[in-house]
């Protein structure tokens, strides 16, 4: 009996089992997304005359080439998180009721939109900043899609809110523009103006994401569940303790949904992903504008993404699901 | 509108696990194909189950009492992860309301187990499709068996009839009568899934007494007065004999 008894601990962390091909595909296409938005805002504001883009060509059509392969990788990641990836040509096909339907559309268009728009830049076709502007609906477009397969699970209390979406968009916007100054830096250093309007960009997104991821967790350090014990099964006692499960060793439903990672392990992420998402990589990019060093900024993405990882884990081992009420005790 | 279902009565339920097994024995020997199974005698055994009975104790030592509580996919009216599935695979049949998975469809996303707030569908770690209680759908339409028998396997195993299954859209079933005279409640209201499974709650025990335990079948009584009387023409004993 004793052997075969798990540690109870091993159930007593909340949801959710944060899969990397899930985290690494929110990442990654959040880069390539605000990379693009980055890359437009910039021909927009060179066609207007406030800034200047040297080697524009070159500049637009290889950061479209960038944001491209960030994409592609989120995509790839994406194919490890499904059981049967031959198959996942089918999921395209329920639209008009599912948001990871909506994404899977959305995704490839969005690519489309870049690879013709930085195509179009490459090849020196015109009509650039339409086709960009295509991009930029479909770009945001992605943002909800991806953002609105977790916001729209009601009972998933802690991310059914519209900070969820504003988040994923911040977030990834402020990492797509850091990559973007990065880029610009090392790209085009004999223009430092691009550089500081990319860095100071970056810095506003870095800092309006911290105040929304902010008031996400507050929002759900307060949060009172609406399931109990007493609604799962359906009796008005105060006091009601699970004494089995139904079962001694592990089911898909206690590896998905339980993490079971202490919670100063939780705490340590918590407080990681909010010093390498924001202030670490403000203070690399401020320093990497005034000292002109490409090397800095490069560093300030790179902590930045890291940081957007634990950020995510976060985000899903955060999420508490009802499941767990019917998983409290082995036996 | 049909709406299958099962009504779980937990006045009754002993606990003994025979829907969880027998639920196990009929959908792992399907044409679906098996439910697998890591170390099933070996440490740490783990496996795809469609039903399982938990314990619940409810109330402080001594004024327990202890609850077991069968839980399985819940055929809900409004169900969670049928939307979400992005490829069609999950579907909730219209003719009888069964929540299915169309394994051949499902790409093993687990996004329907993420919007079940129930936890009834478990992915199979070697097929890698989602799977959940089918009520018995290969069993219940089956015309090469019985009529008593086309019934989900784990309302036929159940030793004290805990469980019940029927239509309950049709108000002279035997669910609804159960859901309307018992007291019958749904999991979690607070979501909105409007569950076609019902649970009975514990309730004082009332002797419930069917008419062939009145008359008893057997009665020789009623035997003999079966048997053929002579008529009054016929001669009796005492015409026939004389001592």
């Amino acid at each position: 009996m004793l052997l075969l008894t798990p540690h109870p601990s091993r159930f007593t962390a909340k949801l959710m089992n944060p899969a990397f091909s899930v985290i690494f595909l929110t990442t990654l296409i959040g880069v390539g997304q605000g990379l693009f938005l980055a890359l437009y805002a910039a021909e927009l504001g060179a066609a207007f005359g406030w800034i200047a883009v040297p080697h524009a060509q070159r500049f637009f059509a290889a950061g479209s080439a960038l944001s491209l392969a960030f994409l592609a990788a989120g995509l790839l990641a994406s194919f490890f998180h499904l059981g049967h990836p031959e198959r996942a040509w089918r999921s395209a096909a329920m639209w008009r009721t599912s948001w990871l339907s909506r994404e899977v559309i959305a995704l490839p268009l969005f690519m489309a939109a870049v690879a013709a728009y930085g195509g179009a830049h490459y090849l020196g076709f015109g009509a650039t900043l339409l086709l960009g502007s295509a991009g930029v609906l479909l770009c945001l477009a992605l943002f909800i899609c991806t953002a609105m397969i977790y916001a729209c699970l009601k009972f998933l209390q802690e991310w059914a809110t519209p900070l969820t979406v504003i988040n994923y968009v911040l977030l990834g916007s402020a990492s797509g523009f850091s990559f973007a100054a990065a880029f610009a830096a090392s790209a085009a250093s004999a223009d430092h103006g691009l550089v500081r309007v990319l860095v100071y960009a970056a810095g506003m997104l870095t800092v309006s994401a911290l105040c929304t991821r902010v008031a996400s967790l507050r929002r759900n350090s307060r949060l009172k569940a609406k399931s109990s014990l007493q609604t799962a099964i359906g009796i008005k006692h105060p006091r009601i303790v699970q004494k089995a499960q139904g079962f001694m060793g592990g089911s898909f439903n206690t590896r998905e949904f339980f993490h079971g990672k202490a919670p100063r392990v939780l705490l340590a992420v918590k407080w990681g992903f909010l010093a390498l998402v924001f202030p670490v990589p403000l203070v690399l990019l401020l320093a990497g504008e005034s000292l002109s060093s490409a090397v800095l900024l490069e560093a300030a993405f790179a902590i930045q993404f890291l940081g957007l990882i634990a950020e995510r884990w976060y985000f899903f081992a955060q999420a508490n699901h009802p499941q767990n009420l019917y998983y409290q005790a082995i036996s | 509108m049909t709406q299958l279902a099962l009504v779980i009565d937990l006045n009754v339920c002993v606990g003994c696990h025979a829907c969880v097994t027998s639920c196990k024995e009929w959908n792992t020997s399907g044409e679906a194909g098996f439910l697998s199974d890591d170390n099933p005698y070996d440490r740490d055994p783990t496996g795809t189950f469609f039903n399982r009975v938990q314990t619940f104790e409810v109330g402080e030592f001594p004024d327990t009492q202890t609850v077991h509580f069968p839980k399985s996919c819940l055929h809900c009216e409004d169900p969670p992860c049928v939307p979400v599935c992005p490829t069609g695979a999950s579907y909730k049949r219209a003719e009888d309301g069964i929540v299915l998975v169309d394994y051949d469809k499902c790409i093993g996303c687990k996004y329907c187990a993420w919007a079940c707030p129930y936890g009834v569908r478990e992915i199979d770690e070697h097929q890698k499709v989602m799977k959940k209680c089918t009520l018995c759908v290969d069993r219940i339409y089956d015309q090469n068996l019985p009529e008593a028998q086309r019934k989900p396997a784990c309302v036929l195993a159940c030793p004290t009839s805990a469980r019940l299954y029927g239509d309950i859209h049709d108000s002279e079933s035997v669910v609804s009568q159960a859901i309307r005279d018992s007291g019958g409640y749904a999991l979690m209201p607070e979501w909105g899934t409007h569950p076609a499974n019902h649970y009975l709650p514990r309730r004082k025990n009332e002797i419930r007494i069917h008419k062939d335990e009145l008359e008893r079948a057997a009665n020789p009584l009623k035997i003999d007065g079966l048997l053929p009387k002579p008529g009054v023409k016929e001669p009796a004993l005492d015409d026939v004999t004389s001592w």
